[in-house]
């Protein structure tokens, strides 16, 4: 992943807002409503090359930055929150694998086949005993035998999981491993068993299609990524989800106040002249929307030039502590913003049939303090915060 | 210095084993240390030391071994 603005950044960015207003946006609520895949929207991306996007161009993807990625999620975020978040959680898991392949030619070989088949990848961290504590595993690789190896999670939560093409799973290394020693493996929805574990009726962010699995695999032993993953999850997996989630909230947050910006101004010209106190409230809630804005640009500004040129320094305590609170603010202030544009479009912003609706704009940001846990997240900040200098 | 290192890690590791039986070199986290505990180890190492380590210091692998704790506290004037 690069910095620079390339040719792939503005294929992607382009991409990305067509297919928001084509397929995203015209889909919105039927996905919200019905709980439902936003397969137009995927089916779209992977025509465009989007779910290659990050591959290097090397490899044959389109070799766009993390600026370019998290564009992508903020634009899908304000047509669909829960298509931006699928093409989120899928870069997240293609960003990692890129930044530590290591050199590893079945990797190679794998983000290859990404580019030519538009691979959906998921995500299997969380899980049943751990909850969202990602640093632990229970279920762990089982000894290789000539080798093969296989593991068996309980997995609580795994969106998209029915329509993925394959999944990164964190294990322990080994059946003897403590809980902390962990690593990550891709296994293709052919060599693993997803057994369907509950229903999915949430609150929000519907259309991810997030139910439990226990998802069972049988894999050769090179589909185990070599970095340790405490290392992945410093570099890429942490600070990458925090500045990609946080653009999807952003979109959603800018999509509800553009809908409270169009109910004023669909009221000013009604009364030309007369004052106007929800275009107070509008003013007010533009000071919270720039909050949002400003706390995730800075942060992804930081994650480029770091991936790119000083990974290490990703690995730092005050490091970590600065992309924990990106996660924590944003997910946040994005819900504050929503229920702000409620307020400013009145009764009906409420109801669910307005063109200034922002209910599931409301309750797709509320998901924001429970993906990980916030208070989870503020024990680790409170403990690294005893000991950081600069953060 | 490198007894003053054990006995922190004795006292704030929550290693899974004795100390005594890992090397200098062995994987401290891969011995049961959490990030929580590590955290408790470096605040006992600046207490023991009478140190402050820098934020580019303060980082998993530096507290990875005893050999590297050492290496880290040298470079913050601790003489070996
Ligand atoms: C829309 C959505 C999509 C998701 N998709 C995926 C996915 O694809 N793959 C995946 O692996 N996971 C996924 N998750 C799971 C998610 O990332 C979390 O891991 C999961 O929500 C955690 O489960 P939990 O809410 O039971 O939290 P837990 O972390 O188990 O916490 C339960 C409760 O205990 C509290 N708590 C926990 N620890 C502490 C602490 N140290 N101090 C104080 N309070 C604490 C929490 O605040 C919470 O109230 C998704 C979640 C959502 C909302």
């Amino acid at each position: 992943m690069s910095v620079a603005v390339t040719a792939g950044d503005e294929a992607l960015t382009e991409a990305a807002r067509r297919i928001a207003a084509e397929f995203a946006a015209p889909n919105a609520d039927d996905v919200d409503r019905n709980a439902r895949f936003p397969r137009e929207a995927v089916e779209a991306m992977r025509e465009a090359g989007v779910l290659s996007s990050l591959v290097p161009t090397a490899l044959g993807g389109g070799g766009a930055s993390v600026a370019a990625a998290a564009e992508a999620c903020f634009e899908l975020g304000r047509s669909c929150g829960a298509s931006a978040m699928v093409l989120a959680m899928h870069q997240i898991q293609i960003g990692c694998m890129v930044n530590h392949l290591d050199g590893s030619a079945w990797f190679e070989d794998y983000l290859r086949e990404v580019v030519a088949e538009q691979r959906l990848v998921a995500s299997i961290t969380s899980e049943v005993g751990t909850g969202g504590d990602l640093g632990k595993s229970v279920a762990a690789v089982s000894e290789p035998a000539d080798g093969q190896a296989s593991f068996e999670k309980q997995a609580p939560t795994v969106s998209y999981g029915e329509y993925a093409d394959a999944f990164l799973t964190t294990v322990r290394r080994a059946p003897d491993a403590d809980g902390g020693d962990q690593v990550l493996v891709l296994t293709k929805r052919e060599q693993m068993e997803m057994e369907p574990q509950g229903t999915w009726d949430p609150l929000g962010m519907r259309g991810t299609c997030s139910p439990g699995f226990v998802a069972r695999a049988s894999f050769p032993t090179e589909q185990i990524l070599s970095t340790p993953f405490a290392q992945i999850s410093n570099e890429s997996m942490t600070p990458l989800s925090h500045v990609l989630w946080s653009h999807v909230w952003l979109g959603i947050a800018t999509d509800a106040f553009d809908r409270a910006r169009a109910f004023v101004r669909a009221a000013a010209k009604r009364k030309p002249g007369e004052p106007l106190p929800a275009a107070i409230r509008l003013s007010e809630l533009m000071s919270e929307l720039s909050l949002l804005r400003a706390e995730v640009s800075l942060a992804l500004e930081e994650y480029g030039t770091l991936i790119s040129s000083d990974r290490a320094k990703l690995s730092e305590m005050a490091t970590i502590l600065r992309f924990n609170n990106l996660k924590i603010a944003a997910s946040e202030q994005a819900p504050v913003v929503c229920q702000g544009a409620m307020a400013v479009g009145g009764i009906v912003a409420y109801k669910n049939d307005t063109p200034f609706s922002v209910g599931r704009h409301l309750r797709d940001s509320m998901s924001a303090c429970l993906m990980v846990a916030n208070e989870r997240i503020h024990k680790t900040d409170a403990s690294l915060l005893l000991i950081a200098k600069e953060v | 210095m490198k007894d003053q290192i054990r006995q922190v890690i004795r006292e704030h590791a929550h290693l899974s084993v004795d100390v005594e039986t890992l090397g200098d070199d062995a994987d401290l986290y891969q011995a049961g240390m959490t990030s929580h505990a590590s955290v408790n180890v470096m605040i006992a190492l600046e207490d023991t030391f009478d140190v402050e380590f820098l934020d580019s210091m303060l980082k998993r692998s530096v507290f990875e071994s005893i050999d590297s704790i050492a290496g880290a506290l040298q470079e913050v004037g601790v003489p070996a």
